[in-house]
């Protein structure tokens, strides 16, 4: 996919991010527009899967720590053909394969892991680049965190861990929008210096524009090369990401667009696709 | 058809049991936390140096790295101490092991005042409440080392899912033949009797044999049922005893609150209630002493079983003049 087709599919990703939150009327909007470039970027261009086959022994792994995001992993795997776009509406309804929070009980096809429960996604994605290391397949491990999440003390007992197994098929994307539930993530809570962290556990650090879609590509594609040791991409992103009015504002966070509210955000996202096709 | 053969810690059977599952199956692992002596993990790690893994102590990332590795159709043991086993980690057992349904087998170690100098901080007991109250989990707490080996080999073949295994640092009487059946979810009958039921888990199954031989000294004839599988409990052996002998005493190293007595009075209370009496800790931390000196205090050795039983059989026959 060139960069300008990605561009538009990430534009359509966010669409539905946004209907599927107001038809829900419960969710979180920032952080899933903030992350729709670069799930765009693994889902269309770098991540080996086929949504034919979703257990596809010799797929790349998407673990997806912060399973608040899920309106944007469902948007970007019924896209990607894993299940049809119209069930992105059923998202948190009783009865519905689209939990508030992903469940792999719930049989919705491309998810790898139940997840929600912040600071463990990164030890499955250890488990996972180990058994690959086992079973001597070449397939990569690829975990997505939020910032405020490395918050969590678990998360540096797995990036101890990745490290002393040399588990150069990992890399974790941190989504850094610096902002979390209670505001600026250096007021609730500093990470920084944050790539010096990364680097003193044994991992290899890259840092790139993860609202640019080319930017994280290369960035990405650099990593995979990365030997002997895992890698992380702080993504730095804009939380509401697409919607200049909400954009970086963390009370997006954990709050789903009311119907008036979708409407007009689409409309916006709608005249920029216009733009963008003419 | 019980007796004594020897002293033996239940963890040598975690780590025969290891082994043999090692020899036999390529995709068992084990992952160490350290104290993986202590827990009788060091068996595996010199015969299967490649599937041995150290991941040091950092008990939440075992767990989650357990999940992984099940996901990615390995079947990893995971052991330490029960209080970290179960109760540092429950959060990651309960999401990422238990609410994704993985084949991840927990060894709890060292459970139960039993562990002795080591102290309150090190005796887990808490653990078959907190592990029992999780969906999908599988609770086994064998009475022996020789069950503790039949127990985690039938974690692996018998089911298909998050296990917890219990069992204790200290030596204690080893008594079953092995070559006895062990079926996951089936409780079994140690010794036949009318007058009541004492059901008991861990080594206090040998405890609970011996007071009902002090027992029918005096006259007393009373069932034993070693129950070792705590989740799914088995209610129609539970509900047979209750109705055959008509009184209960529960016997478990462990917290009365939420054990393993509360889930054979979940079951009877619905089904058919008869009155039960609870041997456990009654709600308070344990502290550093010699095991039998601790088992004495905390009123666990068959003596205090024995006078549970005199007590509920009384409290029967009260109930029966009452109605």
């Amino acid at each position: 996919m060139e960069s300008e087709e990605l561009e538009n599919k990430a534009r359509k990703i966010r669409i539905d991010v946004i209907r599927s939150l107001a038809e829900a009327g419960s969710g979180h909007l920032g952080g899933s527009l903030g992350l729709a470039d670069i799930f765009t970027a693994l889902y269309f261009f770098l991540l080996k899967h086929d949504p034919k086959n979703p257990v596809w022994p010799d797929r790349d792994r998407l673990i997806l720590s912060i399973g608040h995001v899920a309106p944007v992993y469902y948007a970007s795997l019924a896209h990607a053909g894993y299940f049809p776009v119209e069930e992105l509406l059923t998202l948190r309804k009783l009865g519905s394969r689209l939990q508030g929070h992903p469940g792999r009980d719930h049989g919705l096809p491309g998810i790898e892991l139940s997840a929600g429960s912040l600071g463990q996604g990164l030890s499955v994605a250890v488990g996972m680049a180990l058994a690959g290391k086992i079973d001597q397949k070449n397939y990569l491990v690829c975990s997505v965190h939020g910032d405020g999440e490395l918050q969590e003390g678990s998360i540096w007992e797995a990036a101890m861990s990745a490290s002393h197994h040399k588990l150069d098929n990992l890399i974790a994307i941190v989504d850094r929008n610096k902002v979390q539930i209670d505001g600026p993530t250096s007021d609730v809570m500093e990470i920084e210096p944050l790539a010096d962290k990364w680097k003193s556990f044994g991992w290899q650090v890259f840092q790139c524009n993860g609202n640019s879609t080319p930017d994280f590509i290369s960035t990405f594609q650099e990593a995979r090369k990365t030997f002997g040791k895992p890698s992380v991409i702080i993504a730095k992103t804009q939380m509401g990401k697409g919607i200049l009015e909400i954009e970086g504002d963390y009370r997006w966070h954990g709050k789903a667009p009311s119907k008036e509210e979708a409407k007009k955000f689409i409309a916006l996202l709608d005249r920029q696709g216009f733009s963008q096709e003419n | 058809m019980f007796e004594l053969k020897e002293m033996k810690p239940t963890r040598f059977g975690f780590g025969e049991g290891l082994c043999g599952l090692g020899r036999q199956y390529e995709n068992v692992l084990a992952l160490g936390a350290d104290i993986t002596s202590s827990v009788s993990m060091d068996f595996f790690k010199k015969e299967f140096p490649d599937r041995f893994f150290s991941f040091g102590i950092a008990e939440q990332n075992i767990v989650g790295v357990a999940a992984g590795l099940a996901l990615s159709g390995k079947v990893p043991f995971m052991s330490t101490y029960g209080v970290f086993a179960a109760l540092r980690t429950t959060d990651q057992i309960r999401v990422s092991v238990c609410y994704n349904n993985v084949n991840v087998k927990i060894g709890g170690a060292h459970v139960g005042i039993s562990v002795g100098p080591d102290g309150a901080t090190h005796q887990a007991l808490e653990d078959i409440a907190v592990m029992r109250v999780l969906p999908n989990m599988t609770v086994l707490s064998p009475c022996d080392a020789t069950q503790t080996r039949l127990a985690t080999i039938a974690a692996y073949e018998q089911v298909d899912g998050p296990v917890y295994i219990r069992f204790g640092r200290e030596a204690v009487p080893n008594f079953t033949p092995p070559d006895m059946d062990f079926r996951v979810g089936k409780a079994q009958v140690f010794r036949e009797g009318g007058d009541c039921t004492i059901v008991a888990t861990g080594h206090l199954t040998w405890e609970a044999l011996k007071a009902a031989e002090q027992l029918q000294q005096e006259g007393i004839s009373v069932r034993v049922v070693n129950l070792h599988t705590i989740k799914p409990i088995d209610e129609a052996l539970l509900i047979a005893c209750a109705r055959e002998t008509g009184a209960i005493v529960t016997a478990e190293e462990h917290q009365i609150f939420g054990g393993m007595g509360s889930a054979v009075a979940e079951v009877l209370a619905k089904n058919y209630p008869v009155p039960i009496e609870f041997i456990g800790m009654d709600d308070s931390f344990g502290e550093s002493g010699q095991p039998t000196e601790l088992m004495e205090k905390y009123k666990m050795t068959s003596t205090h079983i024995a006078m549970a039983c005199r007590k509920v059989i009384k409290r029967k026959s009260d109930f029966k003049l009452k109605i």
